[in-house]
């Protein structure tokens, strides 16, 4: 076992897989920005989950996360103050001017692709909103940056956490990122926030799905009672955005996005 | 000034008085828009048919101000 092996668990794939992995990230990428646009005032989230479940199928997926740990939706669709994991609902009416983070995950030829984003209804967001929106790309920019073969996994944290605390906002604690490749969540996790070095050191071959989550407020999060959607324990507003990369010897691959880190400063 | 507006793109329908603009919305709503003071001052204007950014407040759907006029 080599040194970097004994610091925790990681899957590296090999090119036939990475060929997989890569174009189910593109179609869900895809499906991604076609969800993205149906976010408008007056839609309810259970419309949204139902077009999102056509759109995924007419791309010849399936949503990874329907039925995982028996998860209701086909998407997750998390309103204003949810953080992550909310599920469509038939009453839940989409306001002029809400803050909609979409996550999505498809199964395609047994290989998953996981992106998500945050988009405002009806219009581009000014203040508080947009402020939240630019931190949380810029702090998934920065993370993506530093996520290269040779490095340590918290080190992605670290520059995630340095940019959101710049910012004065704060990073959830309680979810993570994770490897990502046949299955949804796969070793290592890749938390949002700065840890001592103890995660496995970066190969290439590895998939991950980087993913800040960020509260305007407080970092502490509830749990509703319908046993998924994660919502800031203050009420603040969330944003939630997330990238594939696949880890090579320099600028990581953004699979669900064809641009490098550098090029999306620009 | 409002902190939390959000900005939507129109084009403007109809000129009304007290410098007050019908404008469509890119979701074809329409709203009554008057003009930002600081396009005011620099003495835009703004005619039917150009296309202009509106900010408006979640508050009130029916109302917002015209920031920029697309050249």
């Amino acid at each position: 076992m080599t040194a970097a092996a004994k610091r925790g668990k990681r899957i590296v794939y090999v090119a036939a897989e990475i060929a997989g992995i890569r174009e189910a990230a593109r179609v869900t990428a895809v499906a991604r920005q076609e969800i993205a646009r149906l976010v408008q005032p007056g839609v309810t989230t259970l419309w949204l989950d139902q077009r999102a479940d056509e759109i995924i199928r007419r791309y010849g997926g399936e949503s990874a996360f329907h039925g995982y740990r028996g998860y209701p939706g086909q998407i997750c669709i998390s309103v204003n103050d949810e953080v992550v994991h909310g599920i469509g609902r038939a009453d839940r009416v989409i306001k002029f001017g809400d803050l909609v983070s979409l996550d999505v995950g498809i199964r395609v030829n047994g290989f998953v692709g996981d992106t998500a984003l945050t988009v405002c209804a009806g219009g581009e967001p000014t203040g508080l909103a947009r402020r939240l929106i630019d931190t949380v790309r810029q702090s998934l920019d920065d993370g993506m940056a530093v996520a290269r073969a040779g490095r340590d996994v918290c080190e992605i944290g670290r520059a995630v956490e340095r940019r959101v605390h710049a910012a004065g906002f704060s990073v959830v604690r309680d979810f993570v990122g994770h490897g990502v490749g046949r299955a949804v969540h796969e070793p290592p996790e890749v938390p949002n926030f700065a840890l001592p070095p103890r995660g496995p050191v970066l190969e290439p071959g590895m998939v991950l799905a980087v993913e800040p989550m960020i509260n305007a407020g407080s970092h502490r999060v509830k749990v509703d009672a319908d046993g998924w959607t994660v919502r800031s324990a203050d009420g603040s507003l969330s944003a939630h955005w997330e990238h594939m990369i696949l880890i090579t010897d320099g600028e990581p691959e953004i699979l669900t996005c064809p641009r490098t880190p550098s090029e999306s400063k620009a | 000034m409002p902190k939390d507006a959000i900005r939507v793109e129109g084009v403007v329908k109809e000129l009304l008085p007290n410098t007050m603009f019908r404008v469509q919305l890119s979701n074809s709503h329409e709203i009554l828009a008057h003009i930002s003071g600081k396009m005011r001052l620099h003495f835009i204007r703004i005619l039917p048919g150009d296309t202009v950014t509106v900010e408006m407040s979640p508050y009130d759907l029916t109302k917002g101000r015209i920031t920029y006029r697309k050249k």
